[in-house]
């Protein structure tokens, strides 16, 4: 996605879409420059491009019990693999995961469409504190597949709770891209020893062979960048036309 | 007989006497050139492309044009320019070149048209780009003329990749009478020529005159849109489209394969090309895409590409060093470029190789561990083969790292067509000499069908398949 001329191709994943309208959604936190400016655009404004959809098919199938984990902001995009995955007919437990109780949403979503639904904070305002819990649950309950979404570290996380129990456990990633269709190489990723390219090998691996160290630190090689393009942006914007809030304090 | 008519031209007329070494084209001065990333060569004036043009011997069969893969009439646009019919001139190239702006400037002519002019037996041959960049550009200071279009055949065209191969076969199909569509992946089109090759030696507004002058044409360009993602290539031949040619060029970089390659500060060319060119990340933070370049680069290969890579860098404010596996003489690049890039500071680096890179507690590149090679007898390619030699290892000290060794055709379409027969090794579709693939209907050409190569090779395979396809579609019930 290309927000105007001079701004940076943007990977976003879709989590949702309307065949008869024609429309495809996202969700992003505005974390960035382009996500902030992006979260300034009105209703009927346009992007300069948008690319897609790009990268491999989901495998969505019946698996039998399918354990679906959507962290953060990937919590949206999770539901749709959830809605999939329920109508391929499986038997779907969902786990939110989420920093803390201001950053949990579409609750309510995830309940209609999943079997089961568990909550989890990094500081336990809302749910369980951590994804310790994970841990029990699976040794009660027997699981044939597991897919992830979410932040790095938590796909980590999960992907090496799921491992002893040998549940094939599928991650997303979303390593820094710029043309998203195999050219520049910046997305690539180590797995299972061998280099892959995140936007056309993937963006779906096995998450227990992933080397999330190594994807970690390339996710922060241009982080000094990206915080100086934001915070120009904030100075010379001053949140004109933004919608966040807090220009309003 | 023979004998008696150049006698008699010699008696009525003193012989000219021909100037045996080119007109020199203006460029920008070195220390200035470094520090900017406006265009290296400035182009003729009227009075230097005059003189250029004047040396043109216009020999009754010229040897020039079968240099051309494209098969401009070069001595027929020569006469135009030295009769000052310089909307004659850009029409006769036009003829046969849809894109002679871009061509004057990066085509290898040293080693194609110019090689065969019979000049060079005696001296410097014409300066066959440097007129037809004269003549481009003239055209685009007064404005494009039209050339006249056939009937429209009723037939529809899918073109993939508007790079050199896919401007060139949508504006060939089109000129022939059918409706082309071109599809374009990124979001601006031109493929290698706006993201690959930089700005000063092929400026950007050039690029995007020469892509306006194939949508006059009525070329429709739809941007954003990756065929084998999108649509697949059946599915356009489903949706009504007569003949597909795909010319998705080479855009999947190699890498070496070496311990440390992924840290930060190692990029690829085609990573770092694009930032620069394609997003402008030397305009960061005015544009959004950044470049993190250090002071140490080291640019690891010897093309085209790696020069290129290198100018950048050095435009950047680095001091780079190129490291190259072969000698000097082996070097693929263009001569001008090398030595373009050795007047702008450039040191190289020959006979050496890297063997892994060193990261600092960061992650980030510091240092790289190489060995010295020596030159064995030549291998399949005709070039002498680099042997390591054993105990030779080094470490030098980098902070930025770009592997220009080359780039292998992008895998989507070939991977998303069946029954497309592609070589498993290279990844290339396979065609045959007219760009005609496994499928029916479906050609193929420039890098997707070679390798990495050049843009006019590119645009000739370009042209061939349009032919192929005008025969086929017209064959067609």
């Amino acid at each position: 996605m290309v927000p105007h001329e001079k701004g940076e191709r943007v990977p976003l994943t879709i989590c949702g879409y309307d065949a008869e309208k024609g429309t495809v959604s996202f969700a992003f936190h505005e974390v960035g420059k382009t996500t902030k400016q992006m979260g300034c655009l009105n209703e009927g404004d346009c992007l300069m491009n948008v690319t897609g959809p790009l990268g491999n098919l989901s495998e969505i199938k019946k698996f039998g019990k399918v354990l679906c984990v959507g962290g953060s902001i990937m919590i949206a995009p999770a539901l749709l693999q959830v809605k999939a995955m329920k109508a391929a007919g499986n038997h779907v437990t969902t786990v939110l995961g989420c920093r803390s109780k201001d950053f949990l949403f579409m609750e309510d979503e995830a309940k209609a469409l999943s079997d089961k639904v568990y909550v989890a904070s990094d500081d336990g305002t809302v749910g369980y504190k951590g994804l310790d819990f994970l841990k029990d649950l699976l040794k009660k309950e027997k699981f044939d597949h597991c897919v992830v979404l979410g932040p790095v570290v938590m796909m980590r996380d999960v992907s090496e709770i799921t491992k002893p129990y040998g549940i094939p456990t599928i991650v997303t990633m979303t390593p820094i891209m710029i043309d998203g269709m195999g050219m520049c190489g910046v997305c690539r990723v180590t797995v299972g020893g061998e280099m892959k390219f995140g936007c056309v090998d993937g963006p779906e691996f096995d998450g227990h062979k992933v080397d999330f160290e190594e994807l970690v630190q390339r996710q922060r090689l241009m982080l000094p960048e990206e915080r100086l393009s934001s915070m120009l942006w904030e100075i010379h914007e001053e949140h004109g036309g933004c919608k966040c809030g807090r220009n309003k304090a | 007989m023979k004998n008696m008519e150049v006698a008699s031209v010699a008696e009525t007329k003193p012989k000219p006497k021909i100037k045996k070494e080119a007109i020199e084209m203006p460029k920008q001065e070195p220390k200035a050139r470094v520090k900017n990333f406006n265009e290296v060569a400035l182009g003729y004036s009227e009075e230097q492309a005059l003189e250029e043009a004047s040396r043109c011997l216009q020999c009754v069969k010229p040897q020039c044009v079968s240099g051309c893969p494209v098969e401009v009439p070069i001595s027929e646009f020569i006469k135009c320019l030295r009769e000052k019919k310089y909307a004659e001139g850009i029409a006769t190239i036009k003829t046969k070149n849809a894109l002679p702006a871009v061509c004057g400037r990066v085509c290898p002519q040293e080693e194609q048209c110019q090689v065969k002019c019979v000049l060079g037996k005696i001296g410097e041959p014409v300066s066959i780009g440097r007129l037809e960049r004269y003549l481009a550009d003239w055209e685009r200071d007064h404005g494009f003329q039209l050339p006249e279009k056939a009937k429209p055949t009723g037939k529809k065209v899918a073109v993939v990749g508007a790079g050199p191969a896919g401007l060139t076969a949508a504006a060939d199909l089109i000129k022939r009478g059918h409706e082309v569509t071109m599809f374009e992946a990124l979001h601006l089109p031109g493929g290698v020529l706006i993201y690959g090759i930089p700005e000063f030696r092929l400026p950007k507004a050039i690029v995007r005159n020469e892509v306006a002058y194939i949508e006059k044409l009525g070329v429709d360009l739809r941007l954003g849109n990756l065929v084998g993602r999108i649509h697949t290539i059946p599915e356009l031949m489903k949706s009504g489209y007569d003949a597909v040619f795909i010319g998705s060029g080479a855009g999947l970089p190699m890498f070496m394969g070496l311990p440390g390659e992924n840290l930060g500060g190692i990029y690829s060319a085609n990573e770092f090309l694009i930032r620069v060119n394609l997003m402008k990340a030397y305009n960061f933070p005015e544009y959004d895409t950044p470049l993190r370049l250090g002071k140490h680069v080291v640019v690891i290969g010897g093309g085209n590409v790696a020069m290129d890579c290198a100018r950048c860098s050095m435009r950047l404010g680095a001091d780079v060093c190129l490291l190259y596996r072969r000698s000097r003489d082996e070097l693929p690049a263009r001569q001008e470029e090398i030595e373009n890039a050795e007047e702008e500071g450039l040191v190289c680096k020959f006979l050496a190789s890297p063997l892994r890179f060193i990261g600092d507690e960061k992650g980030w590149v510091k240092a790289m561990e190489c060995r010295a090679m020596e030159l064995g007898p030549p291998d399949a390619s005709g070039r002498r083969r680099p042997i390591p030699i054993k105990g030779s290892e080094f470490t030098m000290e980098v902070d930025t790292v770009i592997i220009a060794i080359g780039q292998t055709p992008n895998p989507i379409i070939q991977r998303t067509t069946d029954g497309l027969v592609a070589d498993p090794k290279h990844g290339t579709i396979t065609v045959d000499e007219n760009g005609k693939t496994s499928l029916d209907g479906v050609y193929a050409g420039g890098d997707v069908a070679t390798g990495a190569a050049t843009v006019i090779s590119a645009m000739g395979m370009g042209k061939k398949a349009a032919k192929a396809m005008h025969e086929y579609l017209m064959n067609k019930k």
